[in-house]
């Protein structure tokens, strides 16, 4: 049965409610409207308004509300609406949300999963295309998943609301209408495990989230050049799969990092990083990254020049080969 | 979601703040804020201020000495914090600031503990869970947001407890509070919003905090209503605090309080406030003393006398000494607890940073 990632992700939230009534989803248009994406679809007419609400516009207010119902007992699932929005509870998050269970000696427990949808590739507005994830995986105290499929966005989202830590969930917004052949509810593989997609022998191609898609689609092209490469879906940013990273670069000796995030301090920094500490002498190549220029993301009808696409993945599979 | 519409006046503060003891300590009967409190209530009220200041004083002390790295005193608002915290029930939670060391003996937390974060040995050392008492907060006003979202939580469990946030002047000119307001007022959340008004937000004055006409008027944008009280005057924070209290526990919704109130100290160790304010003003404000007036008060009572007098001031004596102790004896964190309680499941985690501390420390012999 053919199933969307933003479906797939409503299944889950719609499961884990039903699973647990201590579960709450709320945020801006959430309830009635189903969310912006529909990815909160009929939560709340399933539910009642109790469990699933539509919140005032205040993202602070969001994530700090949904501190105090964690400390209060419950399992909250708060919606940013928009990647370029989570600003104004950048607080919260990193001060609070992140901090608590630590300066509490693990007293205080914050299950919390904020979902954020994320990236661009889909004609939006100034703000409405960001990729800040670099932000919550540097920050101590947060775990941050991104699928890249929908049998992982059911699972990994399960997973992230059945956790005691507080979870950045990102959403890529440009495959939430992707669809795969499969039944609800699955079980993929636990959500801090990188995943190799597709094995290869030639370059090793790290991705997550909207890239897993891309970096597929450049193997399959790079086939047909005679190059072999294996795709590793990160799955986590934080914590990162190190020894499935290292495992796959000690079998190809290559490695390109694809994100749409711009690059300087991006994810790719801390994998080529990861990689020379542990891979050194399987080196072939450099570590290449094939990123989001070090702009402002650009204005819609400019963002095919900006984002990572496979020319720019397969332009660096042959700079990496030449070595 | 909201009930019949409230009028508007309704949220209006008054004009005068309540105020029911004169600094000589005469009682000024107030229909409209009766005081439930028999003689040992009253007693307790006074015996909490006295310890609170004495420990106050230790810490500043403390300080002095370096045992404390830095610490932000209460002095002069012991009024503000025990009357408002005494009006909860045990069941009812406070989300502090990080001056509210009279409010967190009123709810027994043990004060050397609370005093770890200044200290620099743990950043939170009592459970919230146990006491009802959220971990103190730096970022300033953000607690608003957790007491709110607690008491969003009651309400939605049925549970009819309340929540009770302190900030200071400054604290109303952060977002947060306000955010806080907005979802407090659309959802009636049973919290109350306790402003220590005590002047300065570190240096600057509250006349460069806002142009409000009071603090108590920024309830009203949010269908909250606003209320003032002498916060020196610990029966007025009581009653004020009391009253608000059943309102939120009636499911009526939150109340926004300004405690009007003088810092007598430095906003913390560092700060030097001969820069921003003079003698004559600190002196004219030591007249509104809080501890003096309800001394006074139950003089005029017959509930006070050289006896009780020696008890409470042996006991606040005790209880400095018991900080002393704590202080000096605080050990210090064993380094690997670094890596404890940063995640619950701390799955692919640290990756060997934890190996490479037990190295260094192996290394300096200290494993």
């Amino acid at each position: 049965m053919a199933v969307t990632l933003a479906q797939a992700i409503n299944q889950a939230l719609h499961d884990a409610m039903a699973e647990d009534e201590r579960v709450l989803v709320f945020g801006e248009d959430v309830g009635k409207l189903g969310g912006v994406f529909r990815v909160t679809d009929k939560l709340q007419e399933t539910f009642s308004e109790d469990r699933c609400f539509d919140t005032p516009l205040a993202e602070s207010g969001i994530i700090g509300t949904a501190i105090g119902l964690a400390m209060y007992g419950f399992r909250p699932v708060p919606e940013m609406q928009f990647d370029g929005f989570t600003y104004p509870a950048f607080e919260q998050i990193v001060s609070h949300l992140a901090k608590m269970p630590n300066r509490s000696r693990g007293r205080v427990k914050l299950p919390v999963t904020i979902r954020i949808p994320y990236g661009g590739g889909i004609g939006a507005v100034e703000h409405h295309s960001e990729s800040p994830e670099a932000y919550w995986a540097h920050t101590a105290g947060l775990k941050v998943f991104t699928p890249g499929t929908p049998e992982d966005a059911y699972s990994m989202m399960r997973a992230a609301i059945a956790m005691d830590d507080p979870v950045v969930f990102l959403e890529p917004k440009r495959r939430y209408w992707m669809k795969s052949d499969t039944a609800l509810p699955v079980q993929t593989e636990a959500p801090h495990q990188a995943v190799v997609r597709r094995e290869g022998t030639d370059v090793t191609v790290f991705c997550y989230g909207p890239m897993v898609r891309t970096a597929l689609e450049a193997a399959e092209a790079a086939a047909d050049e005679g190059w072999s490469l294996e795709v590793v879906d990160l799955r986590s940013l934080n914590p990162l799969d190190a020894p499935t990273i290292v495992a796959s670069v000690q079998r190809t000796g290559r490695a390109i990092v694809v994100h749409e995030a711009a690059q300087t301090l991006g994810m790719g920094a801390e994998i080529a990083a990861r990689v020379q500490e542990h891979a050194f002498y399987h080196l072939e190549a450099p570590v290449l990254r094939a990123t989001g220029y070090d702009t402002p993301y650009p204005p819609a009808k400019l963002e095919e020049y900006w984002l990572p696409d496979v020319d720019r993945i397969l332009d660096l599979v042959e700079r990496s080969l030449a070595y | 979601m909201a009930d019949a519409a409230i009028d508007p006046r309704e949220l209006l503060p008054p004009d005068e703040p309540v105020h029911l003891l004169d600094p000589d300590g005469t009682y000024h009967e107030d229909p409209d804020h009766p005081i439930d409190l028999d003689d040992a209530g009253l007693r307790e009220l006074y015996r909490l201020m006295v310890v609170t200041r004495k420990v106050d004083r230790e810490a500043i002390n403390l300080q002095r000495q370096g045992q404390l790295g830095v610490y932000a005193s209460c002095m002069g608002q012991e009024a503000a914090q025990v009357g408002s915290a005494y009006a909860l029930a045990d069941e009812d939670w406070i989300f502090p600031s990080y001056r509210e060391l009279g409010a967190a003996l009123v709810r027994q937390v043990d004060a050397a503990g609370l005093l770890h974060l200044y200290r620099g040995t743990w950043l939170s050392d009592h459970d919230p869970y146990k006491h009802h008492f959220g971990l103190m907060s730096i970022p300033i006003g953000t607690q608003a947001l957790h007491a709110t979202g607690f008491a969003m939580g009651a309400r939605l469990d049925n549970n009819p407890i309340v929540t009770m946030t302190y900030f200071g002047d400054g604290g109303t000119s952060e977002g947060d509070p306000h955010e806080a307001m907005t979802f407090a007022g659309v959802t009636k959340a049973p919290v109350i919003f306790f402003v220590q008004n005590n002047q300065y937000a570190i240096s600057v004055p509250l006349e460069k905090q806002t142009a409000a006409p009071t603090l108590a008027h920024k309830g009203v944008g949010y269908g909250i209503p606003g209320r003032r009280c002498d916060g020196n005057d610990v029966l007025a924070t009581y009653a004020v605090t009391k009253k608000a209290v059943e309102r939120a526990r009636r499911g009526e919704g939150p109340t926004f309080i300004e405690a009007l109130t003088y810092r007598m100290e430095a906003h913390t160790t560092s700060d030097d406030p001969s820069r921003y304010r003079t003698q004559a003003e600190l002196d004219e404000a030591a007249k509104t003393d809080p501890i003096a007036r309800m001394r006074n008060y139950l003089q005029q009572r017959d509930l006070y006398d050289a006896e009780l007098e020696q008890a409470i001031e042996d006991q606040a004596k005790e209880v400095a000494s018991y900080v002393r102790g704590g202080i000096y004896d605080a050990p210090h964190g064993d380094p690997m607890e670094l890596f404890e309680h940063v995640y619950v499941d701390p799955t692919g985690h640290f990756d060997g940073q934890r190996e490479q501390l037990r190295a260094e420390l192996d290394a300096r012999g200290e494993g």
